[in-house]
């Protein structure tokens, strides 16, 4: 019995021993603070962390954020105000049908697996699109008929018909370059052509980027680059707070933003995104079908009050499916403004009054905060709303999406340009509109001032008919460390551009 | 004493076997579909049918149960549906930064109440042993991401002394390791601490009325003496039981308090998986929680036996 004593007595004093270790270091090495790296080294907090780096089998949009214009690049890329400008390719021609597309390539490009990136490769990955990739994505090179290498740095595009879409869409994933030796292992080892390599993935923590020392174009200024994933937004903020990160990507809690504004240390960088936040309706249900309806519950939503009180009022008001940074924006927030007596004679004629209509919100905190409002404000125009939360995105993507089980719902739709591809009758809008149709083909064959023209009177005919209600544009909202430069005002784009980045 | 070896390693067994048809069948009516995750919002039907397909969604449900569980008694895990990357080798990243957390809020939790509920019982009738006592009753009201929260706010964002989030493995970096570490033990093990002082105290005080105690103090031990050479031993089998029970607690715990902390440890890799409906995944971690919480249970059976010898002839 004797020796136990001695053992218990030994074991309570190792650990105590440990603590006190663990105690002293604590307090001896903090002070210097846990700066992320040197002066060449930056560390990025984000919040939605890739499942796998391989976007052409994986949807979402946290995989381009990280890979898109860092690891693998475009022949065309969009610059800060939405322009399509050169990248892999220097310049480019239209034939007069508008039907093909011509290509000049740099001759100077290489991928991190040590091959010339040529025209072959653009062949490669733009026929991979049609026969390798699985997300729905893939859909946008249906109007490729041929891709051909007319000699290195030469391609030539010939699409099915004239697709002014089809251009913008090389600017996103879809017209990512691949080496054709490169992707055996896209999940987890991607060879592209960009200014950033991909180095270390620490699973559940962080993905680690090198410089591209052998880039063709213009180097970046950070050696590495830490992107580190915080699925809580009050962890993140902390983060940046005691120095274990240098920026905050993209802030999840704008209400908590005065933290950073008081305090000389940070920046804080507010522009325009992508990201319409849309009240939807399913406009199958035959009380959607009626406009009165429809205008009734626009009408009932102050805009203004409402991202005030739901998102802190950061972001924009926009009235219709077109941020800012689009070359057809117009302001709509004119078209269905705040009217309370109005919507409620709406909404009287139409018989939604009285009606109880299910709110199926996504768990996704602008979702959760603006669907109280909005509920709360619909209430007062007479209607009966009864929210319930849907787990994003695996059963709000199979109730609501998939299978159109719903009456209203909000999220933010982050895609470029996707008026056309939210607002028709196979989506879970269910919106079904011949007129509308109408225009986006104009839009989409027609040339540079047709296109324009038409979609504005796309968008002008979707507020006009109240397909859904925007309640806001989602605004890029990101804090930074004063020191760090080049960070873009306007997220408009599917990644983030880390090349540009300095101190 | 092989008897009862046999008939707890039965229970263990046959307790593995019904979790594993439990974990199987509650994945398998969770909704939202995997495919349809991967492929995202416009994917059609027939895609999503095809991913089920090389998934193997689309076999029997009992098809599907038998083989992961043979693939499990083999120790495969196998390859998760989004990542593409075997399960196997992740979980077991994942697990040892878990026990990490683990054993330090242990540690933490065993010398706070060790000494704590030893006082609280020898002077359970002073001031001091109320005081201590009162004081526990607050820690064991609050839960461990709470906890957490607090000492993020004092301790990182007023004070700048620790870190307030994230982890550097023990081999790349020991001082920051033992940093990071520092704050999530001590939310989970002052917590665990303050209800295992609780079962301290009671154990000590029911064997402070003991009459070998009362002996031993007549044959010239002081009463911490008496204590410490009778008593401890007798009032360490009660709070072994709780230790047990605390440790499947402290493993559950650290599942949220890494997320408080930003740790990659396996509830992080849980919660993930739920979220991208990563199936496979989520059963395997699930599986090896269940299976260290039942393994626990089992040796807090034995070590029972090791503890009280009136247990060994029984």
């Amino acid at each position: 019995m004797k020796p136990s004593f001695s053992t218990r007595a030994v074991a309570f004093l190792a650990s105590a021993a440990l603590l006190a270790v663990t105690a002293c270091s604590a307090g001896s090495g903090t002070s210097s603070g846990s700066s992320p790296g040197g002066d060449q080294n930056l560390s990025i907090g984000l919040v939605a962390e890739p499942a796998s780096l391989d976007f052409t089998t994986t949807d979402g949009a946290a995989i381009p954020q990280v890979l898109l214009g860092n690891v693998y690049e475009t022949l065309v890329e969009q610059d800060d105000s939405g322009k399509i400008v050169p990248s892999l390719a220097k310049s480019w021609t239209v034939s007069p049908d508008r039907k093909t597309y011509t290509f000049d390539l740099v001759d100077n490009a290489k991928f991190t697996n040590d091959k010339q990136f040529t025209a072959n490769d653009a062949v490669f990955s733009i026929n991979r699109v049609k026969t390798a990739w699985t997300t729905s994505l893939k859909a946008a090179m249906d109007v490729v008929s041929q891709a051909k290498a007319l000699s290195p740095t030469q391609l030539q595009v010939t699409l099915t018909k004239p697709s002014n879409d089809w251009l913008f869409r090389m600017t996103t994933r879809i017209g990512a370059m691949f080496s054709e030796s490169g992707v055996s292992a896209l999940a987890t080892a991607p060879v592209g052509s960009g200014p950033f390599k991909f180095s270390k993935w620490n699973r559940g923590d962080s993905i680690v980027m090198v410089r591209n020392d052998s880039y063709w174009g213009a180097k970046p200024y950070f050696q590495q680059i830490t992107l580190k994933y915080f699925k809580d937004a009050t962890a993140l903020n902390n983060a940046l707070l005691t120095g274990t990160i240098n920026v905050i990507g993209t802030v999840q809690a704008p209400e908590a933003l005065s933290q950073f504004t008081s305090n000389d240390k940070y920046q804080v960088i507010e522009g325009t995104t992508n990201g319409e936040v849309l009240l939807s309706f399913n406009n199958s249900l035959p009380l959607f079908k009626d406009i009165r309806t429809r205008q009734g519950i626009r009408m009932a939503i102050d805009h203004k009050a409402l991202l005030d009180t739901c998102w802190a009022g950061r972001g924009k008001l926009i009235g219709s499916m077109v941020p800012p940074t689009d070359p057809w924006y117009e302001d709509l927030t004119g078209v269905a403004p705040y009217d309370l007596a109005k919507a409620k004679s709406l909404l009287q004629a139409s018989g939604a009054v009285g009606k109880t209509l299910r709110l199926r919100l996504p768990t996704l905190p602008y979702a959760t905060s603006c669907g109280q409002v909005v509920k709360s404000q619909l209430e007062q125009a007479g209607l009966k709303v009864a929210i319930d939360q849907l787990e994003f995105p695996a059963a709000w993507l199979t109730t609501v999406f998939k299978n159109a089980d719903y009456d209203m719902s909000i999220i933010a739709h982050v895609e470029p340009r996707d008026l056309g591809a939210v607002f028709n009758a196979k989506y879970y809008t269910r919106y079904d509109d011949p007129t509308l149709q109408g225009y986006l083909a104009a839009a989409d064959s027609g040339d540079e001032a047709a296109q324009v023209d038409n979609m504005k009177k796309a968008a002008r005919r979707l507020s006009e008919q109240a397909a859904g209600d925007w309640l806001f544009l989602l605004p890029n909202l990101m804090v930074a460390d004063k020191s760090v430069k080049g960070l873009p005002t306007n997220a408009i784009t599917e990644n983030f551009d880390l090349s540009k980045l300095a101190r | 004493m092989i008897l009862r070896l046999i008939e707890r390693t039965g229970v263990f067994l046959v307790s593995l076997a019904v979790s594993s048809i439990l974990v199987f069948a509650f994945m398998a009516v969770l909704p939202g579909d995997p495919a349809r995750v991967a492929l995202g919002v416009n994917a059609s039907d027939e895609a999503v049918a095809e991913l089920r397909r090389q998934f193997g969604l689309d076999r029997p449900l009992p098809t599907q149960y038998f083989d992961w569980l043979g693939g499990l008694l083999h120790g495969d895990l196998g390859t998760s549906y989004v990542s593409k990357v075997a399960i196997g080798p992740q979980v077991f990243d994942r697990l040892q930064v878990t026990l990490w957390l683990v054993v330090a809020g242990m540690i933490i939790a065993l010398v706070v109440a060790a000494p704590a509920g030893t006082v609280m019982a020898a002077r359970h009738r002073k001031i001091s042993g109320l005081a201590l006592s009162a004081f526990s009753q607050a820690g064991v009201a609050v839960p461990a991401f709470l906890a957490g929260i607090l000492l993020i706010v004092v301790f990182a964002v007023r004070l700048g002394w620790l870190p307030a989030n994230g982890w550097t493995p023990p081999a790349q970096d020991p001082t920051m390791f033992l940093k990071q570490l520092i704050l999530p033990a001590l939310s989970l093990g002052l917590v665990q601490g303050a209800v295992l002082t609780r079962y301290v105290r009671s154990a000590v005080l029911d064997v402070l009325r003991e009459d070998y105690l009362r002996t031993a103090r007549a044959k010239g031990l002081r009463p911490f003496q008496a204590l410490w050479r009778h008593g401890l031993r007798n009032a360490a089998v009660p709070v072994v039981t709780v230790l047990g029970l605390q440790l499947a607690t402290l493993l559950i715990g650290a599942v949220v308090v890494e997320r408080v902390f930003v740790i990659p440890g396996l509830g992080s890799l849980l919660l993930d998986g739920v979220s991208n409906r990563d199936l496979l995944l989520v059963q395997d971690v699930v599986m090896v929680l269940v299976l260290a919480v039942l393994l626990v249970n089992f040796l807090v059976d034995l070590l029972y036996v090791a503890l009280d010898p009136r247990l060994r002839t029984a």
